[in-house]
């Protein structure tokens, strides 16, 4: 099968797309000769033209609006969102409005727009350009999340998102866009709130989200010389989230890590481990769950500041370890 | 034919006597709704549009049915103006399931998105980028249809106003923005909350044409509004109209009104947008006062009958909670 990027099967999935459907449209800052800030974009001008490749002011607010009030009334808009950080910049839209119109109008109109964002840190771009805030959407009901790991699922899960008739929160890791991997050339669909495994074992299930998704299978690999057989599950929705597959890996492997690179306090790994401590997987555990998550500090710029301030492999392997020498006993 | 005033060519007498009888509905409405409030029969909150009922209607008079609104906190008078039925306004404030919203939105929330009303907003200035969004719609699939956007004094001062009527300016879309200036945003008098003397004035900033009209005289609304409208329509672009009125009736229920005094209200009560339309039509000659009596208490039915039918409507069952987050 052919090779190409991540970046490549964003894009591809939105051109297909917008080929396809005339409906569809691209709306944000510097998407159109420039290429987007990641490059994510370029050449997409030139096919499809400035009406539906629409440069925008920097006007986060307005532009969510926008892409709202269009989804509302018959669009289906893909809102590029230069940095996630800048979702703060756009929140009463995405979180007042986006995920509430359909409720608050009891069930009349929808909003089938996806809002894509690079996410995450590891660019040296420090505190307001590196966050991985996606537990703060996970909160709020009518949003869905996603956070795609690999080329392949990336262009499935975006054609997903585009059917969608619901806003739909589409987190892009940065460190991900050059990655490579096996992507079929036509258009085809991941559902939402499916998981993957990633790697199938029977000592420790990990459960890691976008980037992490990766350090876990190097974990994984480094684990195997071992002897320690991790099994590495990706849900690549958060919203929804496919609870069967976490609880049936764990009935297997009666441990639990959950890793993302989002400050652990606070973070999404903690609905996970709660999922996990209210199904019957529970009874299954031989070992209490462990987090793994980014330190609660602003990112820092200082290139190894920055590496320690979000877990790394040799973190994940220790977490590992540590729920394999640790057992639950009964205190009769 | 009127002869003592200009009218958009639109609109006939026929339309002028419908105004003023929608006038009447949007004024009972809000205040059997400030009764009921008192009652305890309506809970939560409402923000009353008395005394502003002629920018809603003669805004919503010059649009065609294709065309779209955008509303406020203050939105039961767009509503009303927009041709919404008042029987599920008021079921819907009643938290029925016979309201526009199944009982799920309440005052703050009204919408009939397949009649062009896109809103009510709770968030102050939150509705200005839909409309914009719809504006785009309009374009992009080239519909024909306008966008009035209806926004107060206080959303004027919001973020999401300059961001989003720059954007329908540089991309030339079919929205009118309407601020119903009624001189306080809560207890804030616009007089200490902006600078400038005219809200309108800001329109130089992005490029486009901003006027102020008397928001108390429904033929000075319908005017300034038709001629935003037709430029819309013409591909022209956006424009700003200000519309300058007075609430009656404090910003919320639990309004004290210690920040404005009861001699102002006097003077603006005696600028009734309702009386000076009745004065227009007995004087043109196109009702009597008999005739014009006899509209109001056909209003007054209405909103009584409207009253009647949310209270005889079944309450939502608990079953529906978790129904229509998602499509």
């Amino acid at each position: 099968m052919r090779e190409i990027t991540y970046l490549e099967a964003v894009r591809e999935a939105m051109s297909q797309e917008m080929r396809e459907n005339k409906d569809v449209f691209i709306l944000g800052e510097d998407i159109g000769v420039y290429g987007g800030a990641f490059g994510v974009t370029r050449g997409m001008i030139e096919e499809f033209g400035p009406e539906r490749v629409r440069n925008t002011p920097i006007s986060e607010s307005a532009i969510a609006g926008t892409a709202i009030g269009a989804a509302l009334t018959g669009m289906r808009p893909i809102l590029e969102l230069q940095f996630s950080d800048f979702i703060t910049i756009s929140m009463d839209q995405i979180v007042n409005q986006a995920a509430k119109l359909r409720y608050m109008y009891g069930g009349k109109g929808k909003v089938p727009m996806v809002l894509r964002t690079p996410a995450g840190s590891g660019t040296g771009a420090a505190a307001q350009h590196s966050q991985s805030l996606e537990a703060w959407m996970t909160h709020i009901p009518g949003l869905k999340v996603v956070q795609p790991s690999t080329a392949y699922d990336v262009k499935g899960l975006l054609k997903a998102a585009m059917d969608d008739d619901n806003p739909v929160i589409f987190y892009e890791h940065k460190l991900l866009y050059k990655t490579k991997g096996d992507v079929p050339e036509e258009q085809y669909s991941i559902p939402l709130g499916k998981a993957d495994i990633k790697r199938e074992g029977t000592d420790v299930t990990i459960v890691a989200t976008a980037i992490m998704v990766h350090k876990a299978l190097e974990a994984a690999a480094e684990l195997d010389k071992e002897g320690i057989s991790i099994e590495v599950v990706d849900p690549r929705t958060l919203v929804p989230l496919d609870t069967d597959t976490i609880v049936e890996s764990v009935k297997k492997t009666s441990r639990l890590v959950v890793v993302h690179e989002a400050v652990k306090r606070g973070g999404y790994g903690g609905e996970i481990a709660s999922a996990i401590a209210e199904s019957d997987a529970f009874d299954y555990l031989d070992a209490p769950i462990k987090r793994v998550g980014g330190k609660a500090v602003p990112i820092p710029y200082n290139p190894e500041l920055e590496k320690a301030a979000v877990p790394q492999v040799p973190d994940i392997i220790e977490a590992v370890k540590e729920t394999l020498n640790k057992r639950i006993t009964t205190h009769a | 034919m009127i002869k003592t005033v200009k009218l958009p060519p639109q609109i006939t007498e026929e339309k002028l006597v419908d105004l003023y009888k929608d006038m009447w509905l949007i004024r009972y409405f809000d205040e059997k709704v400030d009764e009921f409030f008192a009652k305890g029969m309506i809970h939560g909150t409402t923000h009353l549009c008395v005394g502003q009922e002629a920018s809603a209607s003669g805004a919503c008079a010059v649009l065609e049915n294709k065309d779209k609104i955008t509303s406020t906190h203050r939105g039961h008078g767009h509503c009303i103006a927009k041709g919404a039925e008042v029987n599920k306004m008021m079921a819907e404030l009643f938290g029925r399931t016979t309201g526009y919203c199944k009982g799920k939105g309440g005052s703050m929330h009204i919408a009939d998105v397949d009649k062009g009303n896109l809103g009510a907003n709770g968030i102050v200035g939150g509705g200005i980028p839909l409309a914009v969004g719809a504006g785009l719609t309009s374009k992009m699939k080239e519909e024909g249809y306008v966008v009035l956007c209806f926004f107060g004094d206080g959303a004027s001062n919001e973020g999401s106003f300059h961001e989003a009527i720059n954007l329908a300016s540089i991309w030339d879309l079919p929205v009118v923005f309407i601020c119903e200036n009624n001189q306080y945003g809560m207890s804030g008098s616009v007089k200490e909350m902006v600078n400038i003397e005219n809200i309108a004035d800001r329109a130089a900033a992005y490029g486009i044409p901003g006027k102020v009209v008397d928001g108390n005289d429904i033929i000075d609304v319908m005017n300034g509004v038709n001629e935003a409208v037709e430029r819309a329509r013409n591909g022209q672009g956006p424009t700003i109209i200000e519309a300058k009125t007075y609430r009656w009736k404090g910003h919320s229920k639990s309004d004290a009104k210690k920040y404005r005094t009861r001699e102002e209200e006097k003077e603006w009560r005696e600028k009734d947008p309702i009386a000076r339309l009745r004065k227009l039509l007995i004087d043109e000659g196109i009702l009597t006062e008999e005739k014009a009596d006899q509209l109001k208490q056909e209003a007054k039915h209405e909103i009584e009958s409207s009253i009647e039918f949310a209270k005889n409507s079944p309450e939502p069952s608990v079953d529906e909670l978790m129904e229509d987050i998602y499509a």
